[in-house]
């Protein structure tokens, strides 16, 4: 490891050479960007970051960063993070993924490495479809999706990835989207900050298969209304004008947009990233029913949890100094051995 | 009385033996067989006798035989346990073909092993267990102690359960829990009736019970029971004596395939100077190597209780990318489900190993009871053309260097590596001289460390598909270095700079170069042995694996009877010695004795046109030697 400090560096730096491979207009673009220009503030070196990804459109994104990166297989990249982040904790470590990647094909892991907190960055790009394969339904597509391979519509109830997160004990859970560079920028930083398994939503749209589909709480014009900035100890609040419409909690638990005029500035619900009790952040991941009734962005739960990385260094570490250092020959004795002369 | 070499009968007794009223009759090797409930720890009885029997200086091999089921209901055949032990004054290589003595702790064990035992066999009951509702259990119309079933063998009946529940009253333990001390009354009465020591058992006792105090008199009181038992009760006309086995000198320790792959893979992580990083999922037979590795942190290992089989082999990639010796342990159905990332791994030309402890398939099969079946699936089971190196053990101690050789092979060619063991070489064991640690050959991880390429305009760069010309191996650069940077994946990559390139004529020339890559590890490895001692043999045997054992020991046989047979053990699966074909040629038959239909013989019948017969079995146990000999006696006519 070196010690000399950390070089500047522009977003040309954090670029590879290879041309960039998305469907002109592709929301990935605007992700690409924002990271790739947000690299330079994060006060890191580029031959200590590391992107992974599984398969999908999403996850040609480490072929465009200029740093270490692997393009493995469907929905395996958390396992492989898993590996790679906790035998080196002087990496930092990045997971590109998407909706089918993360949710469907690789559910196991996203769960198992949210749990055991173990220092990954895990991006989602939300699209809503499968692209790669041209336009079929995902895990996180409204019931009744008609696509290729659901010409009747679909059927399955889909995943409400924040509250999947939540529900596999993750310690930092985020949603942001694609049309709002500084919103992704903030969210993603807040996600390298932390000591641990950080999981952000990136609401991203695919314009070949699935256009369109957070449009209505997305686009210039409807975003003051329909996205709810989370700000860490503030009354929940959003609307065109700013603060007129609010969230509060009723007396049985269940959350509901109000107008805060009406309700009274006192009666808003404070947002608490750090509560330990991740049932509020829940219930906030559940305000919406989907990308048609306003939706709460920002970062929803940053508990500090033991990583897990750190954690299983410091066992061997405890060992060491009660066994010493481990002794092969003795290893091998470590039975017992009997002598022939 | 006892089959087998009978020596001359002395009255010389050993020191640690008490003198009684008994001969001492000498043999060169007895085969004990210790059966009972899944319950009754037949496991810890059999692993006790045989390690008090290395101790003693006699070589030794054995074979624990056990359920999948923890505890099948108690008293039925299902829920029998086994373990078989081969001792003798003389190198042996398999634990036996027939047991001498069978230990039976109730009516189910002497059913299911009766089959066993041939006529004139001692069998040694527990007649307390032989009452009404087990032998209903065991489906025994009658009580074959006493239908005169058994007149072709020596039964001995001893009431192990109430003489144990006897001599445990004072140690305060109550008559329940005295109960489960009977199967050191069985070691006891073993170890007498084998002049074995006693005093290293009673410490053993004392240290492995050591904190249930009451629990360890009364194991102490059982045994001792059980060894006076057989010196006083005149049931016995003599006892038996088998002495030291001569060995090469040096030291000496007891070990099972498991425990010497996991020493293996520690050794081999600190001969090549590179953390270990274990990802693995829980899996008989194969858990044991993931036990053993956890509680060697001393060494700086990482274990990954993975969630499942396929995060297991992806966090070993991920710590293989990252520099580590990233290492995936499992049995046939994990090795299905690590196919994908398997193929991943030769894509990116990373080291990386794969162990599979085979067991009996398909699907979940056999759990706990051995095959070699698994030899095509490690061979061909990937799409694409997806070759690696696969390298089997031939007897425990061997995995110890087998593990060592992997990651030779691995680091030096950037591939990963498929270690075939067994369930029959995992927890078998036998007397292994340790080698010299500070003598082994270190491994050169070979980092790369500068650029390697200079860009057209003039920048120095680092392209990851550079390849050495020799090995045709291409740098491995973790994470860490400025200025080698570099993006790998799992699609067709161009040669050299390593970018996404889908072109036909590239996809087949990297085709040809990863199977290149791993033909050419055939000049990097030993040529095969032929063990043909007069050099005019016309049979050819061929082993793998731990087949190794049994055709050694049946060519020995054979040869004993006066007739010609060659015996060559393949070690290396893929790629085969280099002399592989013009040993084959030299030979009019080839016969191949395999545990599966026959996978072996069918891919050295399509890679080199010869007849290659097979010999098979898959009852989820060894061979017997007996059966090699029968197989090579059947080709060469009789005598």
């Amino acid at each position: 490891m070196t010690t000399t400090a950390v070089p500047v560096t522009t977003r040309k730096d954090w670029s590879s050479d290879q041309e960039v491979r998305w469907c002109p207009g592709c929301g990935d673009y605007s992700i690409l960007a924002a990271v790739q220009m947000m690299m330079p503030d994060l006060g890191v070196r580029r031959e200590s970051t590391v992107f992974l990804s599984g398969i999908g459109c999403a996850a040609r994104f480490p072929y465009y960063m200029n740093t270490y990166g692997m393009h493995s297989i469907h929905g395996r990249a958390p396992a492989i993070a898993t590996g790679l982040a906790t035998s080196r904790p002087d990496l930092d470590v990045w997971v590109i993924s998407g909706d089918g990647d993360a949710l469907s094909i690789g559910g196991n892991h996203l769960i198992h490495a949210l749990r055991r907190n173990v220092r990954v960055n895990i991006l989602m790009f939300n699209n809503q479809i499968y692209g790669l394969t041209k336009g079929q339904y995902s895990p996180t597509s409204e019931v009744a999706k008609v696509t290729k391979s659901t010409p009747f519509g679909s059927l399955d109830t889909p995943f409400n990835p924040v509250s999947l997160a939540l529900g596999a004990e993750a310690s930092f859970v985020a949603r942001t989207h694609d049309m709002d560079r500084a919103h992704m920028q903030e969210t993603f930083r807040r996600a390298h900050q932390h000591n641990g398994a950080a999981f952000v939503e990136v609401l991203q749209n695919c314009n070949v298969f699935n256009d369109g589909a957070f449009e209505k709480i997305t686009s210039r014009d409807n975003r003051p209304s329909m996205l709810i900035p989370l700000a860490h100890n503030q009354p929940i609040t959003f609307g065109p004008e700013g603060e007129e419409r609010g969230v509060i909690q009723r007396s049985d638990g269940r959350l509901e947009i109000v107008s805060v005029a009406d309700a009274g500035t006192d009666s808003l619900l404070v947002h608490d990233e750090n509560r330990a009790d991740p049932s509020l952040a829940f219930a906030l991941s559940r305000l919406a029913q989907g990308p048609y009734e306003p939706t709460p962005i920002g970062v929803f739960r940053a508990v500090e949890r033991p990583e897990y990385g750190a954690q299983m260094s410091e066992q061997i570490v405890q060992t060491q100094e009660k066994r010493g250092l481990g002794d092969v020959a003795a290893l091998l004795r470590s039975g017992s051995s009997w002598t022939v002369d | 009385m006892i089959p087998g070499t009978t020596r001359a009968a002395t009255n010389e007794m050993r020191q640690s033996v008490a003198s009684g009223t008994q001969q001492t009759e000498q043999l060169d090797q007895v085969i004990v067989r210790f059966a009972g409930d899944s319950g009754d720890g037949m496991q810890l009885t059999g692993d006790r006798f045989t390690t008090s029997s290395a101790h003693f200086g006699n070589d030794m091999s054995t074979f624990p035989d056990f359920p999948a089921e923890i505890r099948a209901p108690a008293g039925t055949l299902n829920g029998v346990s086994a373990f078989q032990v081969h001792i003798s004054d003389h190198d042996i290589l398999t634990p036996g073909d027939a047991p001498n003595v069978l230990v039976a702790m109730n009516p189910a064990a002497l059913k299911a092993n009766l089959d066993l035992m041939a006529k004139g066999t001692i069998l040694l009951v527990n007649s307390d267990a032989f009452e009404e509702r087990n032998l209903t259990k065991a489906g025994y119309a009658e009580n074959p102690l006493s239908d005169g079933s058994l007149g072709a063998y020596t039964v001995y009946e001893v009431p192990m359960t109430s003489i144990t529940q006897e001599v445990c009253k004072e140690a305060g333990v109550k008559p329940r829990d005295a109960e489960r001390s009977k199967n050191f009354f069985a070691l006891g009465l073993v170890s007498w009736l084998y002049t074995r020591p006693i005093d290293p058992t009673l410490e053993w006792i004392t240290e492995r019970f050591g904190s249930k105090p009451q629990v360890a008199e009364a194991n102490r009181r059982a045994f001792r029971a059980g060894f006076d038992f057989g010196e006083t009760a005149e049931l016995f006309e003599s006892n038996y004596e088998v002495r030291p086995a001569t060995f090469e000198p040096g030291e000496y320790v007891q070990v099972t395939g498991n425990s010497a792959l996991a020493w293996g893979l520690i050794t081999a992580s600190r001969l090549a100077g590179l953390p270990l990083f274990l990802g693995s999922y829980p899996i008989t037979p194969a858990s044991d190597i993931l036990h053993e590795l956890s509680r060697r942190k001393e060494f700086g290992i990482r274990t990954f209780q993975a969630e499942d089989e396929i995060a297991g082999i992806g966090a070993a990639l991920g710590a293989a990318f990252g520099g580590s010796l990233g290492v995936t342990t499992t049995s046939g159905p994990g090795l299905d489900l690590k196919s994908e990332t398997i193929g991943l791994a030769i894509n990116l030309e990373l080291p990386l190993l794969i162990v599979d402890v085979q067991r009996g398939g398909p699907s979940t099969g056999l759990p706990t009871k051995t095959e070699q079946a698994d030899l095509l699936h490690a061979m061909y089971g990937r799409h694409g053309e997806a070759p690696l190196p696969i390298i089997a053990p031939q007897n425990p101690s061997d995995c110890f260097a087998v593990a060592i050789e992997a990651t030779r092979l691995a680091v030096k060619y950037r591939t990963p590596v498929i270690m075939l063991s067994d369930g029959y070489l995992a927890n078998g064991a036998e007397p292994w001289r340790l080698p010299d640690v500070d003598a082994l050959e270190p491994i050169d991880p070979a980092f790369a460390s500068e650029p390697n390429h200079i860009d057209d305009d003039g920048t120095a760069s680092f392209w990851p598909y550079i390849r050495d010309p020799e090995t045709l191996a291409r740098p491995w650069a973790p994470p860490g270095l400025p200025g080698l940077e570099h993006r790998i994946g799992g699609l067709e990559k161009a040669d050299g700079s390593g970018n996404v390139d889908y072109e036909g004529v590239n996809h087949e020339l990297m085709v040809h170069l990863r199977r290149n890559k791993i033909a050419g590890i055939a000049d990097d490895i030993p040529l095969l042995e032929v063990n043909d001692e007069t050099g005019d043999a016309q049979l050819l045997l061929v082993s793998w694996g731990s087949t190794y054992a049994a055709v050694a020991a049946g060519v020995k046989r054979v040869r004993a009877r006066g007739m010609k047979v060659a015996h060559a053990h393949l070690r290396y699966l893929n790629p085969f010695p280099s002399n592989l074909g013009e040993v084959l040629d030299r030979y009019t038959q080839v016969l191949v004795p395999e545990i599966n239909l026959g996978q072996l013989s069918r891919i050295l019948r399509a890679d080199f046109l010869v007849d290659a017969q097979s010999y098979n079995k898959v009852q989820g146990v060894p061979f017997r030697v007996g059966e090699i000999e029968a197989a090579i006696v059947a080709l060469l006519g009789g005598m």
